[in-house]
């Protein structure tokens, strides 16, 4: 704990932390739009078509200045998105075509321009080449003041135009008919997503920065029902993903900072789609479990009331081996849970026989109202 | 959207001369419809007639190569809040994190505008329109978890809660159970009782005339359309339905140099 806070004094790691929490808080409410959108793969798209207009704002700063870099790497994105635009409307390109043709041309001008700089051997060039993985540790004050800038303009954006957002994401025929403009909305939230891509270029890098924007919408999505929570949650996520790895590849071995963020976020993902309540496979698995043996449960019921009418005695004893031959399966634990709720009771019959067991009044009553609901149910 | 004169304002829908292309292919080709208010009008046709189309050329929704669409006499941009619409299910993502409540709140977006929230009104009109369908008690659910029935009702309870005198609906009765069509028809038939004018894309041909008063017979040019009782014959089906593939896969020119003036 005290080695903790210590690290928390350090200014490096205090402008690591307060930089992945921008990065997070971005990336997961901007994420949840493109992830419900399905344009993730745009996000990768951006994200590498990125690497060019860093290039292009380093030399054109003549070093390393951020904010050029950054306003490249955006302009770049979302030149290559128009592009990818045009390539699906203009010619029959499909979608998944277009986005894979523009991420490979973009991110090869991205690493022709990266070696041709490298090359240069301008003393200047030191560290570029970490904003294709990543690398937390060379985060400074005056970057945060362009990641946090960047992360309330998107919050700001996202606050003002929610419904309309929301509207255009779910339903967006609907949206243009009741007279919002659903290109222009397209190309916001669009241009949004390259910013939430450009926030993470120091931290993660263009080569993962679109998992950073995915993931924790996709892990967030498990959890709630309700777009709100999503975005809160997804914020959450990428948060902790951000902090924790920023945080473990800046201490613990000084690993490349993307993908241990990336991973990170990714250990979250796999959680959630296993353990989420109500979508978790887990989940899914138990209350399929729970429900084959509510089902066991009210056929032995009802074999043993049908059992009773076949002899005309509402008290008749049934022994277990009758009731296992007759299900083909060991009715002992469905026996027991039924004499819990108070439907059987065993009853003494012969004494060299095996336990027998007989309706309850409450048990007779239960059996009838399945019997009927059956019935129902086929009429 | 200032007063333009109005241009046959007793039709509840006038369509003149509207042809859309995708590609160059003709979808719809030198259609004229009109409806007149107060009619449950269905639009037939095979797939691939221009149904869908033509309802999201009357919205706006696609951009036409020629003609003109007139909603009471005045442009859709000028009639948007008299315009109930309700898109075909598979539309969306019901897999969209909300409720069936949020989804009918939409339905009041439009008159809302931007920048305001909807409130206590909104939802209370939401809550109406659900039980009008017969879901209230599924307002809190979340819509991944409805029925297709049940999301047809949320779909036409978001077109309540605009409170339109046209409504166009595309395929409401597609793929829903048999309660639940019966509690549409009602609905649809409730409302052209109380004066509002219903366009519905229907591909059912059996329940035509039970349902509808009127009826457009489309197959990328307009075969017949009128009351139903006049248009609904065999020899307008035949000409719809059996020569599907010839009419799209003809010049459309051959077509207007024929069938025009």
């Amino acid at each position: 704990m005290d080695g903790l806070l210590t690290l928390l004094g350090d200014h490096t790691v205090q402008n690591v932390v307060l930089g992945a929490i921008f990065l997070g808080v971005t990336s997961g409410v901007l994420g949840s739009f493109a992830v419900l959108r399905q344009q993730s793969l745009l996000g990768d798209t951006l994200a590498h078509a990125a690497l060019p207009g860093v290039c292009l704002g380093f030399l054109v700063a003549g070093g390393r200045e951020l904010g050029f870099i950054l306003a490249g790497a955006l302009v770049t994105a979302v030149l290559a998105a128009l592009l990818m635009l045009v390539l699906t409307r203009r010619s029959r390109l499909k979608t998944d075509a277009g986005l894979g043709t523009a991420l490979g041309f973009s991110f090869a001008v991205g690493v022709v321009l990266l070696t041709y700089i490298q090359n240069t051997g301008d003393a200047a060039q030191g560290g570029l080449d970490s904003f294709l993985f990543g690398q937390a540790a060379a985060t400074l004050r005056s970057d945060l003041w362009i990641m946090g800038g960047i992360m309330v303009a998107a919050l700001a954006l996202v606050a003002a135009f929610w419904k309309e957002f929301k509207l255009v994401t779910f339903d967006p025929l609907y949206a243009g008919a009741t007279g919002l403009p659903v290109t222009l909305l397209d190309v916001v939230l669009t241009t949004m997503i390259a910013l939430a891509v450009v926030v993470g270029l120091q931290m993660v890098g263009v080569v993962l920065m679109a998992s950073m924007v995915i993931a924790p919408a996709v892990a967030a999505r498990q959890w709630v029902t309700r777009l709100e929570h999503m975005v809160v949650a997804a914020a959450a996520v990428g948060v902790v993903a951000g902090t924790g790895g920023a945080l473990l590849s800046a201490l613990v071995a000084n690993l490349a900072t993307g993908p241990v963020i990336v991973l990170t976020a990714s250990a979250l993902v796999l959680i959630s789609i296993l353990a989420a309540p109500g979508r978790g496979l887990l989940w899914e698995q138990l209350a399929r479990w729970r429900a084959r043996r509510a089902l066991r449960g009210r056929q032995v019921l009802t074999t043993l009331y049908e059992l009773s009418a076949e002899h005309r005695d509402p008290h008749y004893p049934a022994e277990r081996g009758t009731l296992n031959t007759f299900h083909g399966l060991d009715t002992r634990a469905a026996l027991a849970r039924l004499e819990r709720r108070g439907l059987v009771q065993r009853v003494r019959h012969m004494p060299d026989e095996g336990p027998h067991w007989e309706l309850t009044a409450a048990g007779r009553e239960e059996a009838r109202r399945t019997l009927a609901q059956l019935g129902a149910a086929e009429a | 959207m200032t007063a333009a004169p109005l241009h046959e304002p007793d039709l509840a829908l006038h369509v003149e001369d509207l042809t859309v292309s995708y590609q160059g292919k003709p979808v719809l080709w030198d259609v004229d419809v009109d409806i007149p208010p107060g009619v449950m009008a269905a639009v037939v046709g095979p797939n691939g007639a221009g149904k869908s189309t033509l309802v999201k050329a009357v919205l706006d929704l696609v951009r036409p190569t020629a003609g003109h669409v007139r909603l009471f006499g005045a442009p859709y941009a000028a009639m948007r809040r008299e315009v109930g619409y309700v898109p075909q299910r598979s539309a969306v993502d019901w897999d969209f994190p909300t409720t069936a409540l949020d989804v009918v709140q939409m339905g009041r977006y439009g008159h809302l505008g931007w920048f305001r929230r909807p409130g206590r009104r909104e939802r209370e009109m939401a809550l109406e329109a659900l039980d009008r369908v017969g879901i209230a008690d599924l307002a809190q659910r979340q819509i991944s978890q409805l029925s297709g029935g049940q999301q047809q009702r949320v779909f036409l309870a978001r077109a309540l809660v605009q409170d339109a005198r046209l409504y166009l609906l595309d395929e409401p009765m597609a793929g829903v159970d048999a309660p639940t069509e019966r509690a549409v028809v009602e609905l649809l038939q409730e409302l052209r009782d109380a004066g509002r004018t219903l366009v519905v894309v229907h591909h059912d041909l059996q329940t035509v005339r039970d349902y509808f008063d009127w009826l457009i017979v489309l197959n990328v040019r307009v075969i017949d359309q009128g009351p139903v009782d006049r248009v609904y014959t065999a020899a307008n089906l035949r000409r719809a339905y059996g020569g599907q593939i010839a009419l799209i896969e003809r010049p459309a020119v051959d077509d207007d140099a024929r069938g025009a003036s």
